[in-house]
């Protein structure tokens, strides 16, 4: 890591040296890169002073809570943004998995029970075979996802778009199991609930962290550590990067595409799990959309369309910064029509000037 | 000659940053004739023909077309000045029809809506003028090569054309194909129009030219009557440069047969029954022209491209080489011919860059990666090579080309490579860069390495090479002892199978 101290004293001894013309343009540019960050201080300052509960201790465990909810799904995509693709089947694999571990964890006396033959496990047994079911359901279809992409040379926009369909009906089929006929998952079992959405923290009376903070912090690690410490990141990112450089070197392109996109899958599935008990019960509609947040997410944390870009850190950010605007802007009582303009014009804003780093200028 | 001027292109100059492309070049056309030009890869006959089409801007010089000044902005406006261009590779509309793509940007309207009927007639009438037998509606992708360029002519054609470029026309022609093309070039000669035709092949030219032109690094070297040169002495004009000192003495001794490569033969390249050997501590030289198979050599050793055939052997034990980690195992290097397609990541650091093939030796316990393990070998590189680089996390497309190069090489040498394939090691570097390259190639055959060199510098290949190959049509065209050779000897059997 370079020293700050002596990278700042490099910079201003460079500025010195500018002519005025160069010197404007290292504040425009300065000021675009990183334009993001200048309007977020702005807008939070400004929701701060319109509502005055926006910074209170509850406002910010309900942010907190609401980024590590949806954490694991951005980092799993951004593993394929890197590789210059997308993932539109997450959301559909989180409500796929959600309703599978919702059915394993569902109350042994519960009036609708999905899978009525199954027996009831002991708490932990249950939410260890859960935890293996949503790895697995995860793994399978983002290994599905990277094998047609890495073989077919398709392109993931292509193919996740399908799976994203296969995804659904597979849900639908599920909630008609048993008779069941699509009737929402509930009733789910206590020692499940506990387990995610139980209090970890108590920060005052009123407010506590759930679990599932903790949890989402633990992936944030591993993820952090397979990007910057393993061949298989450092692959990723050599892929996404030059993926004829990366062959000719001796990657195993086809090898680190599949295993991108399950490792997506299983973080997916990971989501999905902590899905259900947050939420209550489990719909067929449950995880739709979800993809798009996260794609915003990791676009606006750096994580670049250009490929072979992109931080775990720059992900948590562009998290925080999405739900920090979806708080704010509900505190600010500004109607949900208005959210979704606002919404699009942000992500729109964060691409160009995400953009902007990587144009060759001429 | 009394003949009309047509084209005449005065004292063209354009500069690269570091380079001069074109110094001073000179070339007129005369009404009715077929003006050859000539050079080696890289003399500067393409960079003059975009400079014509505005593709380039020159810095200096004038064009003028029947006497007045011109300054075409893109093809399109050449074009229709009637100045057009038979692309070596072409440039259509592959999943359009013929008729499409004659007409592209200026279909007949009536209203507003195309005038397929007028386009048909208006097709055919070119096409029984020129003698191509076409059906105007075949879509362009279905038909070969050469019907395609036919194809191209007769768009040129179209535009009522007064000068027409034919670059390399018969690369990817068969005899009958290529008798075809020259009855059209004649009867457009016949017709007034004037004719500039690239081509390496030697008897082509002396067959069709009237006037022939050469070019050797970037200036004009001589233009006279075609019947007054002899193929001697084409070649000679335009390899004929001199050798001054800008190689390092050559200290390196070859040793035993080290690999051993037997009738290389591609699966989807031109590449026909190669078989060479190299020794220990040589450095052995491919040379060519352009699409001769040279790169292909190396890929298929490699196993970036399929072989269909091919032994390949290190002191008598096979390599099968299937993918390029298998040849990386076995002790295989591949330095890319195209550095930024193929060679770098741009948007990764010099580090990233540089321990991509040997991230292996940095695990430790299995999974993580050492970070100080990782610096200390990059440092290693930066110092071997003298890579001139600010940090290791200083993004490697901020790096001059030389130093890019630097950074790959280093890459390979972490790999331990016994064998070093290098595709245009030198390409695109500066003349100071080049030297140090140079030196570390030759610093590698002293160790003992085999190192096998593609270059499309012939001077480079004598001053560097121990034995140098010459590829000519995907084949082997013959072996060659540097310190014995000429530039005239390789040309001659670069232009074998051509």
């Amino acid at each position: 890591m370079t020293n700050p101290v002596t990278s700042i004293q490099r910079t201003v001894a460079d500025y010195k040296t500018k002519d005025a013309k160069d010197k404007r343009r290292f504040w425009v540019d300065g000021l675009l890169n990183n334009a993001l960050y200048i309007l977020m201080a702005i807008f939070i300052v400004y929701t701060a002073i319109v509502n005055e509960n926006f910074l209170k201790l509850g406002s910010i465990a309900n942010i907190i809570s609401q980024v590590a909810a949806y954490l694991p799904l951005a980092l799993g995509i951004g593993g394929c943004i890197v590789l210059t693709g997308t993932d539109l089947s997450a959301g559909r694999v989180v409500g796929l998995s959600a309703a599978v571990s919702a059915a394993l964890l569902q109350n042994a006396d519960s009036a609708r029970r999905l899978l009525s033959g199954f027996p009831a496990l002991p708490a932990w047994q249950g939410i260890l075979l859960a935890i293996a079911a949503v790895i697995l359901v995860g793994g399978i279809i983002g290994f599905v996802n990277g094998f047609f992409v890495a073989k077919f040379k398709l392109h993931p926009f292509i193919v996740t778009l399908a799976t994203q369909l296969i995804n659904y009906g597979l849900i639908l089929m599920f909630f008609t199991l048993n008779g069941n006929n699509g009737q929402p998952l509930s009733g789910l079992s206590s020692g499940y609930t506990n387990f995610v959405t139980g209090k970890m923290i108590s920060i005052n009376k009123t407010t506590s962290l759930p679990w599932y903070v903790l949890y989402a912090v633990i992936f944030t690690v591993i993820m952090w550590f397979i990007w910057n410490k393993t061949t298989f990141g450092k692959n990723m990112f050599a892929v996404g990067s030059n993926a004829e450089a990366a062959n000719v070197s001796g990657v195993n392109v086809f090898k680190t595409t599949v295993m991108v996109h399950t490792l997506a899958g299983i973080m997916y599935g990971l989501a999905g799990f902590l899905e259900g008990p947050r939420v209550g019960s489990v719909t067929q509609g449950t995880g739709l959309n979800y993809e798009c947040d996260a794609i915003a997410a990791c676009v606006i944390g750096g994580v670049s369309f250009v490929g072979g870009t992109g931080k775990i850190s720059g992900i948590v950010l562009g998290v925080f910064i999405l739900r920090i605007i979806f708080v704010a802007l509900t505190m600010l009582g500004i109607s949900p029509d208005l959210q979704y303009l606002i919404k699009g014009g942000i992500i729109l804003v964060a691409c160009a000037l995400d953009m902007r780093k990587y144009l060759v200028k001429k | 000659m009394e003949q009309h001027v047509l084209l005449q292109m005065t004292d063209i100059t354009k500069t690269f940053p570091g380079v001069k492309a074109l110094d001073k070049v000179s070339l007129t056309v005369h009404r009715g004739t077929v003006h050859a030009l000539m050079g080696e890869n890289g003399a500067g006959k393409s960079t003059l023909m975009k400079c014509l089409f505005g593709i380039y801007s020159k810095d200096s010089g004038t064009i003028l077309l029947e006497g007045k000044e011109v300054n075409f902005k893109n093809s399109r406006d050449a074009l229709d000045n009637g100045v057009a261009m038979v692309h070596q590779e072409l440039n259509q509309a592959l999943k359009r029809s013929v008729m499409d793509n004659i007409w592209l940007g200026r279909y007949p309207t009536v209203g507003g809506i195309v005038n397929e009927r007028k386009m048909y007639k208006d097709t055919m009438a070119v096409f029984q003028e020129l003698g191509i037998n076409v059906d105007p509606h075949r879509i362009m992708s279905t038909m070969p090569v050469s019907q395609r360029q036919m194809v191209e002519i007769a768009k040129a054609v179209s535009y009522n054309s007064k000068v027409i470029v034919f670059d390399e026309p018969t690369s990817s022609l068969n005899e009958e194909e290529v008798e075809h093309l020259f009855r059209i070039i004649h009867m457009l000669r016949d017709r007034g129009v004037g004719i500039i035709y690239i081509s390496h092949k030697m008897a082509e030219i002396k067959r069709i030219s009237d006037e022939i032109t050469i070019m050797r690094d970037g200036q004009w070297i001589a233009t006279r009557p075609a019947a007054e040169l002899e193929v001697n002495d084409i070649i000679r004009l335009m390899v004929g440069r001199e050798l001054t000192n800008q190689f390092p003495p050559k200290t390196n001794k070859p040793g035993d047969v080290y690999l051993k490569v037997e009738h290389l033969t591609g699966m989807y390249n031109q590449l026909k029954d190669v078989s060479f050997e190299a020794r220990r501590g040589e450095i052995l030289g491919l040379a060519g022209l352009d699409s001769s198979g040279r790169t292909e050599t190396l890929e298929s050793i490699f196993g970036v491209q399929t072989r269909k055939e091919g032994l390949i052997t290190l002191s008598g034990k096979r390599c099968l080489n299937r993918n390029a980690r298998e040849s990386i195992r076995n002790g295989f290097a591949l330095l890319t011919e195209e550095r930024r397609a193929t060679g770098i990541f741009s948007i990764l650091n010099i580090r990233e860059n540089t321990v991509i093939s040997s991230l292996k030796k940095h695990r430790k316990a299995g999974i993580y990666l050492s970070e100080g393990s990782m610096r200390a070998d990059t440092q290693w590189s930066i110092d071997a090579m003298r890579t001139k680089t600010p940090t290791q996390d200083t993004k490697i497309r901020s790096l001059s080309g030389g130093n890019q190069q630097k950074v790959i090489l280093g890459r390979w040498l972490l790999t331990d490579p016994e064998v070093l394939l290098l595709d245009e090691p030198t390409r695109g570097i500066d003349v100071g860069a080049k030297y140090e390259i140079y030196q570390l190639i030759l610093d590698l055959a002293n160790q003992g390495k085999t190192v096998l060199m593609v270059s499309s510098e012939m001077p480079e290949l004598l001053g560097v090479c121990d034995r140098i190959l010459v590829m000519s049509g995907g084949r082997l065209a013959g072996e060659v002892d540097a310190r014995t050779t000429t530039q005239e000897e390789i040309m001659h059997l670069a232009a074998k199978y051509v």
